[in-house]
């Protein structure tokens, strides 16, 4: 059993973070990297980005937005309480290295994922800008740690509920006009990143995102996770999970990410009314 | 129940009907009672030099076994089979016999080989059902460390040999549960996994560590393994990377690998979704691409998924495809269709990305090619259309990189596989022995195992005198 050794509601409810005893995972985990998380013997596999790892203390820290069923399942764990199965470190990490200006735009939890590779580029010498949103005050989260870990932050919500009325893109295209910029990371929602690449597409600023897929293994073994990537089918898990944000087929993605939908739906349901 | 003697005189093993099996998942033969054993032995005509021998790739004393089971003495039988044979209960359910044992039965001249194959599995499900579980004797401790990565049929023959020898052994498997291709691709209704779970505690309870959640290559290193004090390193990975038709349209929602669609059934459970949470797609009208083992566990899996029509498309004729015959036979008289001859060249799909049908081109067979199977040649301006809403892609399987790419000096031929020698299993990169799927390309499990044992030979001398 992996212990969970420190439990945090970021959302009331529904964006959560699990610290969790994972020795052997943390001693080799790098930024950008995921594991694969199984709450029980029923348990689905669900891979999760890292958002922190510790090597000293030998724990990995995941955040996650509460979405269906398996999701609900890991809210629902406490410290003390385990995963009966986490597997990792899965994917490439991030390429860091020092080219000026990098722009960091996060939208939802994918902040959690962002924040450990905006701390790095800051390390490797890199001026760092960020941008981060959600849909409203509630749902932002790891402000402080963003501040802390980049150069400038700026904060958006959907609602206007906190900092700048709107969308993530708005402040993006203010930081392409303020100056040059070498390097982007857009980490989100499918819509967002594919909304912010078209942007620095435009712009000529390389774009690194990270994809979330539907997986199974996570060694590139099944092949659920393929992505289209420059018109060429990649496993997001083995050749990913960060991509080209100008080459990738968001569309496909995004349809790609309904496939279980209606199940989902159905399970998520019935383990809600198991619980009232 | 009084079964029919097939006209042959080999004594069938009792079934569950097809039109009841199609729908569920429990096992497909239910096995010989005793009696049917000793009948069924009772035909083995003792041949002094035995084909059956020569065709078996471990060399199981078929003759002598089958002698036992004649006398009736099923505990020395199932005893003679493990000194060559790790896993019968497994391999009497799987081995493709009518290529290998039962290819080479004397009395295929006279109707029906003996029955080789249900003989080994009778033994093994009587030891496991009357037997006492007693441990084989174990050497005193050598000291020695031996890490065995992969958990499939080749890794736990290397570790069962290794551990007996009086080595430590600790199996190394990515998944969350050991078993390789027999937990996660060899569904339940033809290899339960209750079977696969006990002969990996049966490892465990002769001392072997088997740690899950182990991705070599990522978790830790082979240098790593090393550097922690192993010994001797096995890989046993198999050819986990699967292969698509690259055709346009395969990223539909409703195409899936069978590697993807047989692990979610298998190893997920998913067929028990929504009692589990992992889900399947449940299609109405299913296409399975390919005509091996693979495609025909994947159609006979849609079937019992409650579809309405399951069809196997395959380029050649029944005469080339490699599935077992067993398993040919029984998808057929479960309603499993073959369109054979046929190819596909197009997905089609709808706005929503689901797939919605498939383009295909009839095929007609040419000259033999370099596998000496008549080449398919498409026929011009045949193509038609057919309609479904899943296609299960099982036309083979390829080396996985993950292991091997983090692993530079490990050598590899032309097609990613690791270079072993065949004798010891010996690889480029001193104290890593490899052998089964990661070495051969996909195969079967009797090789994997046969690999296994001549690599447990060859690492138990370099752990005793050296390189
Ligand atoms: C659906 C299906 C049906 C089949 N039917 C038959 C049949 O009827 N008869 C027959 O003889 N053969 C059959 N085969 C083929 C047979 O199963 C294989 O040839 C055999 O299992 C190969 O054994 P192996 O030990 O080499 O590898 P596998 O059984 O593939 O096991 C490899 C294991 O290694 C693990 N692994 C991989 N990479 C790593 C890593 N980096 N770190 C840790 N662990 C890792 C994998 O998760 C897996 O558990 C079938 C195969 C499939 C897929
Ligand atoms: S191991 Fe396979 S080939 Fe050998 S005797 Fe048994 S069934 Fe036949
Ligand atoms: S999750 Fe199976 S190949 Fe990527």
């Amino acid at each position: 059993m992996f212990k969970i050794v420190r439990r945090q509601e970021m959302a009331k409810g529904t964006v959560i973070l699990n610290e969790i005893e994972a020795p052997l995972i943390a001693r080799k985990a790098k930024p950008g990297q995921f594991v694969i998380l199984k709450a029980n013997e029923e348990g689905e596999r669900i891979p999760l980005t890292m958002a922190e790892s510790d090597s000293q203390k030998g724990t990995i820290t995941v955040i996650y937005m509460v979405v269906g069923k398996s999701t609900a399942l890991f809210r629902d764990l406490k410290v003390g309480d385990g995963y009966q199965d986490v597997i990792g470190p899965l994917g490439r990490p991030t390429h860091v290295e020092k080219v000026g200006h990098v722009l960091c735009v996060g939208g939802g939890t994918g902040v959690a994922v962002l924040h450990p590779i905006t701390r790095a580029m800051k390390e490797a010498g890199n001026h760092v800008t960020c941008i981060i949103g959600a849909r409203n005050k509630e749902l932002l989260i790891l402000e402080e740690q963003m501040k802390a870990a980049s150069h400038d932050l700026r904060v958006c919500t959907d609602d206007g509920s906190y900092g700048h009325h709107g969308f993530v893109t708005d402040v993006v295209k203010q930081v392409l006009a303020q100056g040059p910029v070498q390097q982007a990371v857009a980490i989100g929602p499918v819509p967002m990143m594919k909304a912010v690449t078209t942007i620095t597409k435009a712009a000529n600023v390389p774009t690194l995102v990270s994809l979330n897929p539907i997986m199974i293994d996570g060694t590139g073994m099944c092949g659920g996770c393929r992505v289209t990537v420059g018109g060429k089918t990649k496993f997001a898990c083995v050749d990913g999970p960060e991509f080209d944000g100008h080459q990738v087929n968001f569309d496909e993605l995004n349809l790609r990410l309904k496939a279980y939908c209606a199940e989902e739906k159905n399970c998520y349901e019935g383990y809600c009314r198991l619980g009232q | 129940m009084s079964e029919k003697k097939e006209k042959t005189g080999r004594v069938p093993m009792p079934e569950q009907d097809p039109q009841v099996r199609r729908r569920n998942f429990q096992e497909v033969p239910t096995g010989y009672t005793p009696a049917m054993a000793q009948e069924e032995a009772a035909r083995c005509v003792q041949c002094k030099k035995p084909g059956c021998v020569e065709g078996c790739p471990v060399s199981v004393d078929i003759p002598g076994f089958i002698n036992l089971v004649n006398k009736g003495d099923f505990t020395a039988a199932i005893r003679h089979i493990w000194s060559m044979n790790a896993l019968p209960a497994v391999c009497g359910r799987v081995c493709p016999q009518e290529i290998q044992c039962e290819g080479k039965c004397i009395l295929n001249k006279k109707g029906a080989a003996v029955a080789i194959g249900n003989l080994e599995r009778f033994c093994a499900d009587y030891e496991r059902e009357h037997g006492t579980g007693a441990l084989p004797p174990k050497a005193a401790s050598t000291g020695k460390r031996i890490a065995v990565v992969g958990s499939g049929p080749s890794g736990l023959t290397v570790a069962g040999d290794l551990i007996q020898k009086g080595h430590s052994v600790t199996i190394m498997e990515a998944f969350h549960k050991p078993g390789g291709v027999l937990v996660y691709g060899i569904p339940e209704f033809r290899l339960p996994k209750a079977i696969v779970a006990q002969e990996v505690n049966f490892l465990e309870r002769l001392g072997v560590k088997v740690e899950c959640n182990a991705v070599v290559g990522r978790t830790v290193s082979l240098d790593e393994l090393f550097e922690q004090g192993y010994d001797a390193i096995y890989l046993g990975v198999g050819a986990g990377l699967p292969s698509f038709m690259n055709i346009p349209g395969e990223n539909l929602i409703g195409i899936l690998s069978a590697n993807e669609y047989l692990t979610r059934a298998n190893l997920m459970k998913a067929y028990k979704f929504p009692e589990v949470d992992t889900p399947i797609p449940l299609g109405k009208n299913v296409v399975v691409l390919g005509a091996g083992n693979v495609a025909m566990d994947s159609a006979r899996t849609a079937m019992r998924l409650g579809a309405d029509s399951v069809r196997i498309v395959y380029r050649r004729s029944r005469d080339e495809m490699p599935a077992r015959a067993a398993e040919i036979h029984h998808a057929g008289e479960e309603g499993i269709e073959f369109m054979l001859l046929t190819a596909p060249t197009r997905y089609l799909g709808d706005q929503s990305g689901r797939l919605t049908g498939m383009e295909c081109l009839k095929m007609e067979l040419g000259e033999p090619d370099a596998s000496g199977r008549r080449r398919p040649i498409p026929i011009k301006g045949s193509e038609f259309e057919i309609q479904c809403d899943l296609v299960v892609v099982a036309v083979g399987s390829g080396a996985n990189p993950l292991l091997t790419q983090s692993t530079p000096d490990l050598k590899l031929n032309k097609w990613g596989y690791i270079q072993a020698d065949l004798e010891t299993g010996k690889t480029s990169k001193r104290g890593v022995w490899a052998g089964g799927d990661i070495v051969t390309g996909a195969a079967t499990v009797i090789l994997a195992m046969g690999a296994g044992r001549a690599a447990a030979n060859s690492i138990h001398k370099y752990l005793t005198w050296g390189w």
